[in-house]
């Protein structure tokens, strides 16, 4: 692995992402995002009493579908990278703790996905491991409990309000295999743009997600279109607006090859859900399921995935403090 | 566009990037809706008279049927519903009193009967309980100043 | 029955209502601080012995939304405090307001024990 400009990796030899899967609720499956999913529930309390219970049940059934699907056993994977947004990362921790896998909880809020790929594929690469286990997780229910209101209070949602997506997804990296591979990361730095407003994610998550675009573009030496498609996840409708017009301020136009995974989950008008989804799930489930079978059919050769975090909690919130946002970015190829 | 260059501008250009409610469809919903609340508690204090009951507990009873009503609604996965096209049409009412009540007591019933529900219950009505009886009793207080001559304190 | 006095609650609890609404929407308070900015004024109103004027005129338009929740708490304060001195009000407000606070409370204790909580599907 070799550094590149100012915070930027190469991989040495790249990362085989070998299998991956994804488990989305029923707002998700009635998304147009649907067919791409392995799994869609039909209740988000899959049979448990809680949500907290039903979430940490995504995340284990989620890792033993991709672990299966890989092939590989369980005991030969060398570490189990894992997020989510409830409060000290319980749905992983509850969901993996039979695993029996070294386990390497994460807290990047929704950028966790692409936090953990980032630093499995620096692991591989490094020859610390062989085979890792990246996964995220959230659950609409359990995140409005904990960040928002309780479900049944009879509230409306500001037009910027996202949607949580109830889902989770994994993936399994390997050192060796036929791709598609991760060749190279850029994790980024804390921004904070001074947005206070915990209904408008996208717009306080969207400079930290041009920083972090910015510096890969400049210390790789490429241009936006090098890449068939840049994903963000998830800075939703307003996010994404906003981040055109912020990369486009720096000269760079990335209007026709941009989306956003929030964006990609559903469907704004039939679905009500405002400017779009968000969550550690969201990039996890959009990835595992879209992106990947995308990357396997070759219509997508090469991808740069860059997963935002707003690093915020209530009590933040409540204090009047500003949401620092997070940008990781991972670029995955087939080669 | 040209670059932001501090917080204060990217605020600003972050409000005229966000969308606004539709403010005078949700007016028109609050409007109706809420009236609509204040007029059946009108019918119900109409009904209380005509059977001869006093007008304090005639709005008494009002408020009641309505907190049941909320209550109900709420329970029956309803009232969130509601809310979403009414806004404070159904917040601004005892109703919403009601279902700022229910609804986290429904919520956290995982937590527990004690510490789940019967903390929780309080999360949105504790504070409205705290600020409206403190008001109330600064009320009587300036009133007993005012009026000391004409009171027996005791 | 009296339908003036219908409209009239109609009316003034809907006006009442849309104040709420132009709050939600234009500033970023919510509910919760909503409902006690409405408790407050009320209470105040209620104290000064403005609000009665609305009772009289809307009725249940002026009662049944919050601000009437906490005139009454004030109404009931202040009688007390005529009745029974000093200790009046620490007892009058909470004593006038019981119906509702208590119902709401029991009540949404009922609602938790039958019912969960569901997914807003809209």
């Amino acid at each position: 692995m070799k550094k590149v400009g100012n915070q930027s990796y190469i991989l040495n030899k790249p990362v085989n992402i070998a299998a991956t899967a994804s488990i989305v609720g029923p707002k998700e499956k009635e998304g147009p995002l649907h067919q791409f999913f392995d799994q869609c529930l039909e209740d988000e309390f899959w049979g448990e009493s809680s949500w907290e219970k039903a979430e940490s049940k995504l995340v284990k059934e989620a890792v033993s579908m991709a672990i299966s699907k890989s092939g590989i056993a369980s005991s030969n994977i060398d570490f189990c990278f894992a997020g989510d947004l409830l409060n000290q990362c319980i749905a992983s921790s509850f969901g993996l703790r039979e695993t029996n896998i070294p386990f390497i909880g994460l807290f990047g809020a929704c950028s966790t996905f692409v936090e953990s790929m980032i630093i499995a594929s620096a692991l591989i690469d490094g020859d610390f491991a062989t085979n890792t286990i990246c996964t995220a997780s959230s659950h609409f229910c359990s995140a409005e409990k904990q960040f928002r209101f309780p479900l049944e209070l009879g509230n409306q949602r500001p037009p910027s309000s996202q949607w949580t997506v109830t889902g989770s997804g994994a993936a399994i990296l390997t050192k060796d295999g036929t791709g598609p591979f991760i060749t190279s990361f850029t994790p980024g730095k804390i921004v904070d743009m001074g947005i206070k407003d915990a209904n408008n994610m996208g717009a306080a998550m969207a400079g930290a997600a041009e920083d972090t675009l910015i510096r890969h573009l400049t210390d790789t030496g490429r241009e936006p279109n090098y890449y068939d498609v840049i994903l963000t996840g998830d800075l939703g409708y307003i996010g994404k607006d906003i981040l055109i017009d912020l990369v486009s301020s720096k000269g760079y136009n990335i209007k026709d090859i941009y989306n956003d995974c929030g964006v990609l989950m559903f469907d704004k008008e039939k679905q009500d859900t405002h400017s779009g989804g968000s969550g550690c799930g969201c990039i996890a489930t959009v990835f595992s399921g879209f992106v990947y079978q995308m990357l396997q059919e070759k219509k997508y050769k090469k991808v740069l995935m860059i997963a935002t975090g707003a690093l915020m909690n209530s009590t933040s919130t409540q204090q009047g403090e500003s949401i620092p946002g997070i940008a990781h970015a991972i670029s995955i190829e087939v080669l | 566009m040209k670059a932001i260059q501090s917080k204060e501008e990217y605020q600003s250009y972050v409000d005229a990037k966000t969308p606004n409610s539709p403010i005078l469809k949700n007016c028109f919903n609050a409007f109706w809706v809420g009236g609509l609340i204040c007029a059946i508690g009108q019918i119900i204090f109409g009904l209380c008279k005509s059977r001869g009951i006093d007008e304090t507990n005639s709005y008494t009873i009002v408020s009641m049927t309505l907190v049941f009503a909320s209550a109900f609604l709420t329970g029956l996965n309803v009232f969130n519903k509601v809310g979403k096209f009414a806004g404070a049409g159904s917040l601004i009412p005892i109703t919403g009193f009601a279902n700022s009540i229910v609804s986290p007591a429904m919520e956290y019933k995982s937590e527990g009967y004690v510490m789940g529900v019967g903390a929780k219950m309080f999360t949105v009505a504790g504070p409205v309980l705290v600020y409206g009886i403190s008001t109330s009793i600064v009320v009587g207080l300036i009133y007993i100043l005012l009026n000391t001559q004409s009171l027996v304190l005791i | 029955m009296d339908w003036m006095m219908i409209l009239k609650a109609f009316v003034v609890g809907g006006a009442i209502c849309v104040i709420g609404q132009i709050l939600i929407d234009k500033t970023k308070l919510t509910p919760a601080r909503i409902l006690v900015a409405y408790v407050t004024i009320g209470a105040i109103l209620g104290g000064l012995g403005l609000y009665k004027y609305l009772i009289d005129f809307a009725g249940c338009g002026a009662t049944v939304p919050l601000t009437g929740f906490g005139s009454l708490l004030a109404k009931g304060t202040i009688s007390e405090v005529q009745t029974t001195g000093f200790i009046g009000a620490f007892t009058g407000g909470i004593k006038a307001a019981a119906g509702g606070i208590s119902a709401a409370i029991f009540f949404g204790y009922i609602a938790s024990l039958v019912s969960k909580p569901k997914i807003k599907k809209q």
